[in-house]
């Protein structure tokens, strides 16, 4: 084996794989994502002892466990304010938050809105199950309105949050959304994700098989999928369906147009991840099924100074202009006074 | 322009100058008044020429609470002597009231025969009224009989003095706590250079304001020199402090300073994560300076993100440290506990305030040591430290780290409103002088990191501290969090036996702190009749009122706690020694509570919860009582 550091070992997903046995509900769509995240790492070049994963509390924040990577499951909607001590202390590092709707919307919304408008250079990756999971099943922040759940016996009467929303809202600077049993879409959107210099933020649908079984089989069974999702491709118009559906904007809304009879690829919404303005993007983040197909992929994808570089770039510049600090000059400094 | 020209064109006698050992002085104005710079500056100059001096900065919650009015008056009162002071004084020898509100809530702390310097000029109608006066007091002799009062109309001589700048009234006016100052000067006969310094520094940008401000300071020392009202002056020689270079300094700055130095000393950057809070944020301020010692900071979005933080900053290897006060340490209590769960390394400063809830922000209290001690879920130990006055909060903030590091756990620093915000003459320390503080990591393990791991993030020293392990080293990958650990392993474990045995190797490891700190000394005779039982903030005043009694042959003693958690090992034995224990603490009896129950010793209190620090002759009178008994 060579000794020479540069050359690092070729690492494969087994490599990221931790010896503790995996506790998540059999067919949980938390699996998936797992699985996808350890075939995409080994892909980015990075000695598996420079990620971090970084937890709140739910299902989903069991993650880092059976990651063999550091880790820090913490506590509930706290993992972004922690992931921000970890990356702003070793920006060296490869720092992900895994959250859920619950986390990162509930009980952390302050934080995730926070993390994600300075810019910090996390990968957050939010699994949007649309329930409680891990409590036995109340409603969520993104649960739909009049769920029947076991907090909500007559039906919710709060209205839900669209986590992409939240994050255009919040000046994220990349914004995407995948979902678990899309395995092609899932890996290259944790990739595009992983590339991003800043804070990534990426919703998954995820399908809790016990407390919210089929919340998303609108957009995972293989017959209805194709007219109620839209892959997003830079530059590209938005087509859905059977590629004879598209969406064109009516002054500031979004409407479904069938292609044909005059209306042609071009009178379509192009869509534009680099937009600096994220007014297209955020009215993506609201297309909701079943009024609209709902967009996957990249929803946006700008470059913004970050958070961590730049507490860190102060930090030199001062080293720079006043010389490595010096106890005794500080101690020292101001007026003094000798007694004999 | 009497007054000022007078100095000029009549040359008065020379005044005499009498020798004190100790003066109080007391400004007091509006918020807007600039009370506390003036206090300050006196400050700065009788530290500089060499006197002891203890400051006691008193200010209102509200920034500019409507003019004139009660609740706007801000204060600064401060002690300066040729001996060896711990307080800032029970009574104020000098009083300056810039306005009728402040002449109504500081006259009772004026001694009986003491001064008083009146603005005259803000002894207008509106002004009464909105000090709830039906009169006024400088018109009624009896009310102000028992003082000596000067009557010195400062608005309308500071206007004269930069007349010919041509400032606007507005900023003329903003002067006249310059005069005052410059009056008080004259009054006890301070070198006003370091203070003409100061002006040229901070207002260089504005030629005129330093003019207007040197001005004005002139013509308040030239009006006590020449007016006929001061007939004596008097001088403070400088105190007998131990040989050394000395500076004065705040608590929350040598906070700063010593957690800067704690880092500088284990060769680790400092990480600082806080929310803004009274009177905490100076910490944050100062240490935002310091960025060329590599600290950085980040304000970030509440206290529960900072306590967050701080704990993944720990994780990373970091010295970490937050600061806040009551209110925001509630809500880090829950990641407070995360920290003791993943047993790393970090400081939690609580610059205590008066309480419960937003309580009195500005005001000094004692009343966290319960919430420190056990403001958690589950049994959940940490090591507490406190300083016992300004420049002390250096020292225990290195103390603070030297723990944390050693034993792997978070530690909090109490400190409080007055020791923070109060000023002291600080012995500056030779750097060899300093504790060293050493940190160990483990090294990386398995070859090139790729190997199997045989690295046990739980395994324990003989202090039961675990390793610190930080990510980017290879073959250490592991895995934390607050569930229960299994304790070697770390791996999650809910299993009876092992979560009573982390539970107790948790306490046992902050418990077996005892044997590495000091242990707990006494002032006075080893044993006898009364022990005074202090800790934090009180120190100065419980040693004053402690060294009065013993010169009055008394049998007492006085012990001042800095480890509240755990308690010095001999602590038991040494209140066993005495007939009675009295606690005095600016709560209703924490300390009391605990020590009654540590052991079972019928401790009596004595407790006051104004938002002020004690009186030393409220102390010593409650000395008295019980000595009686």
């Amino acid at each position: 084996m060579s000794t020479d550091s540069s050359a690092l070992p070729v690492l494969t997903a087994k490599d990221f794989a931790s010896d503790q046995e995996i506790r998540w509900c059999p067919r949980c769509g938390d699996y998936s994502i797992l699985a996808q995240m350890k075939k995409v790492l080994p892909k980015l070049g990075i000695p598996k002892e420079d990620f971090v994963f970084v937890s709140g509390i739910g299902c989903s924040s069991r993650f880092p466990y059976y990651m063999e990577t550091y880790g820090f499951h913490s506590i509930h909607g706290r993992a972004p304010a922690l992931a921000t001590g970890v990356k702003v202390s070793r920006p060296e590092l490869s720092v992900w938050v895994i959250t859920g709707d619950g986390d990162a919307l509930s009980i952390g919304g302050n934080h995730l809105m926070h993390a994600i408008r300075r810019n910090i250079d996390l990968k957050i990756i939010l699994f949007n199950n649309q329930i409680y999971g891990l409590t036995k099943g109340q409603y969520s922040p993104t649960s739909p309105l009049g769920s029947r759940t076991k907090s909500t016996p007559m039906g919710s009467v709060d209205n839900p949050l669209a986590p992409l929303c939240v994050a255009i809202g919040s000046e994220a600077t990349f914004v995407a959304r995948a979902i678990d049993v899309d395995i092609k879409g899932l890996v290259s959107t944790l990739e595009r994700a992983a590339a991003h210099k800043g804070t990534a933020f990426v919703e998954v649908y995820q399908d809790c098989n016990v407390f919210n079984p089929g919340a998303f089989s609108y957009a995972t069974d293989k017959k209805v999928k194709a007219d109620n999702l839209i892959y997003l491709e830079h530059g590209k118009p938005l087509i859905f369906g059977d590629g004879s559906k598209g969406i064109r904007l009516n002054e500031m809304k979004p409407e479904i147009v069938t292609l044909g009879k005059g209306i042609t690829e071009d009178d379509l919404l192009f869509h534009d991840e680099k937009a600096e303005e994220p007014s297209l993007a955020f009215l993506l983040s609201r297309m909701r099924y079943p009024e609209f197909p709902e967009p996957v992929g990249v929803f946006r994808d700008v470059e913004k100074p970050v958070y961590d570089a730049q507490v860190n770039s102060q930090v030199d510049s001062a080293i720079q202009e006043k010389g490595e600090g010096d106890l005794e000059a500080l101690f020292n400094s101001g007026d003094t006074w000798t007694v004999e | 322009m009497a007054a000022t020209d007078a100095a000029s064109t009549d040359t008065p006698e020379q005044k005499p100058l009498e020798e004190v050992e100790t003066v109080v002085v007391r400004f007091c104005g509006d918020s807007g008044d600039g009370m506390q710079l003036a206090g300050t500056q006196l400050t700065n100059v009788s530290a500089v020429f060499g006197n002891d001096v203890v400051t006691l900065p008193d200010f209102p919650a509200e920034i500019r609470a409507p003019a004139g009015t009660l609740s706007g008056v801000s204060g600064f009162q401060i002690s300066f002597s040729s001996a060896d002071i711990f307080t800032p004084g029970d009574q104020v020898d000098t009083l300056v009231a810039m306005n009728p509100a402040a002449l109504k809530t500081n006259l009772p702390d004026l001694k009986r025969g003491g001064t008083l310097i009146v603005n005259e000029d803000a002894f207008e109608k509106s002004n009464l009224q909105k000090a709830h006066y039906d009169h006024n007091p400088l018109d009624n002799e009896d009310e102000l009989a028992g003082y000596r009062v000067h009557r010195v109309p400062m608005t309308r001589l500071t206007r004269d003095a930069v007349d010919e700048l041509d400032l606007s009234l507005k900023i003329a006016d903003r002067c006249k706590n310059f005069f005052a100052l410059g009056l008080v000067f004259w009054l006890y006969d301070r070198d006003a250079k370091p203070t003409e310094e100061w002006i040229q520094t901070k207002f260089g940008k504005n030629p005129a304001i330093v003019q207007a401000n040197l001005k004005a300071l002139a013509a308040g020392s030239n009006y006590g020199y020449s007016t006929e009202s001061f007939t004596v002056h008097y001088r403070v020689p400088p105190a007998k402090l131990a040989p050394g270079r000395y500076r004065k300094i705040t608590g929350n700055e040598a906070t700063a300073f010593g957690l800067v130095t704690a880092a500088k000393l284990c060769g680790k950057k400092l990480f600082y994560a806080g929310y803004p809070i009274t009177p905490a944020s100076d910490i944050l301020h100062e240490l935002s300076k310091l960025k060329n010692f590599g600290v950085r900071t980040c304000q970030v979005e509440d206290e529960i993100a900072a306590m967050t933080a701080i704990v993944g900053a720990a994780y990373s290897g970091e010295l970490a440290v937050t600061a806040s006060s009551g209110p925001g340490i509630c809500l880090k209590a829950e990641a407070m506990g995360l920290g003791v769960m993943t047993e790393l390394p970090m400081v939690i400063v609580d610059v205590q305030r008066g309480g419960p809830s937003t309580g009195l922000p500005t005001k000094t209290e004692q009343s966290d040591l319960l919430l420190a001690m056990y403001g958690r879920n589950g049994d959940c130990p940490l090591p507490i430290v406190a300083a016992r006055g300004p420049a002390d909060c250096f020292k225990m903030a290195q103390e603070a780290f030297r723990l944390a590091t050693s034993y792997m756990t978070p530690v909090i620093l109490l400190t409080d409103g007055y020791i923070a915000n109060g000023a002291e003459p600080w012995r500056i320390p030779a750097i060899a002088e300093l504790n060293p503080i050493e940190v160990n990591h483990p090294h990386a393990n398995g070859a090139n990191g790729s190997g199997e791991s045989d690295f046990l993030p739980y395994a324990r020293d003989a202090k039961l501290a675990r390793p610190w392990a930080i990510p980017g080293t290879p073959g250490l990958q592991h895995r934390v969090g607050g569930l229960e650990k299994s304790d070697g392993t770390g791996n999650v474990d809910y299993s009876p036996t092992n979560h009573e045995h982390m539970v107790m190797t948790r306490q046992q490891k902050v418990a077996g702190i005892a044997d590495d700190i000091p242990e707990q000394s006494v002032e006075g005779p080893e044993e006898g009749d009364l022990l005074v039982l202090s800790w934090g903030g009180t120190y100065g005043s419980n040693r004053t009122a402690v060294r009065e009694c013993l010169r009055q042959g008394k049998s007492v003693a006085h012990a001042h706690l800095q480890y509240l958690n755990p308690m010095p090992r001999n602590l038991g034995e040494v209140i066993s020694r005495y007939k009675k224990v009295l606690i005095p603490e600016l709560n209703t009896g924490q300390l009391r509570l605990l020590i009654r129950s540590y052991f079972l010793v019928d401790a009596v209190g004595y407790n006051k919860v104004q938002g002020k620090p004690f009186l030393v002759s409220e102390l010593v009178a409650k000395f008295d009582e019980i000595l009686a008994k």
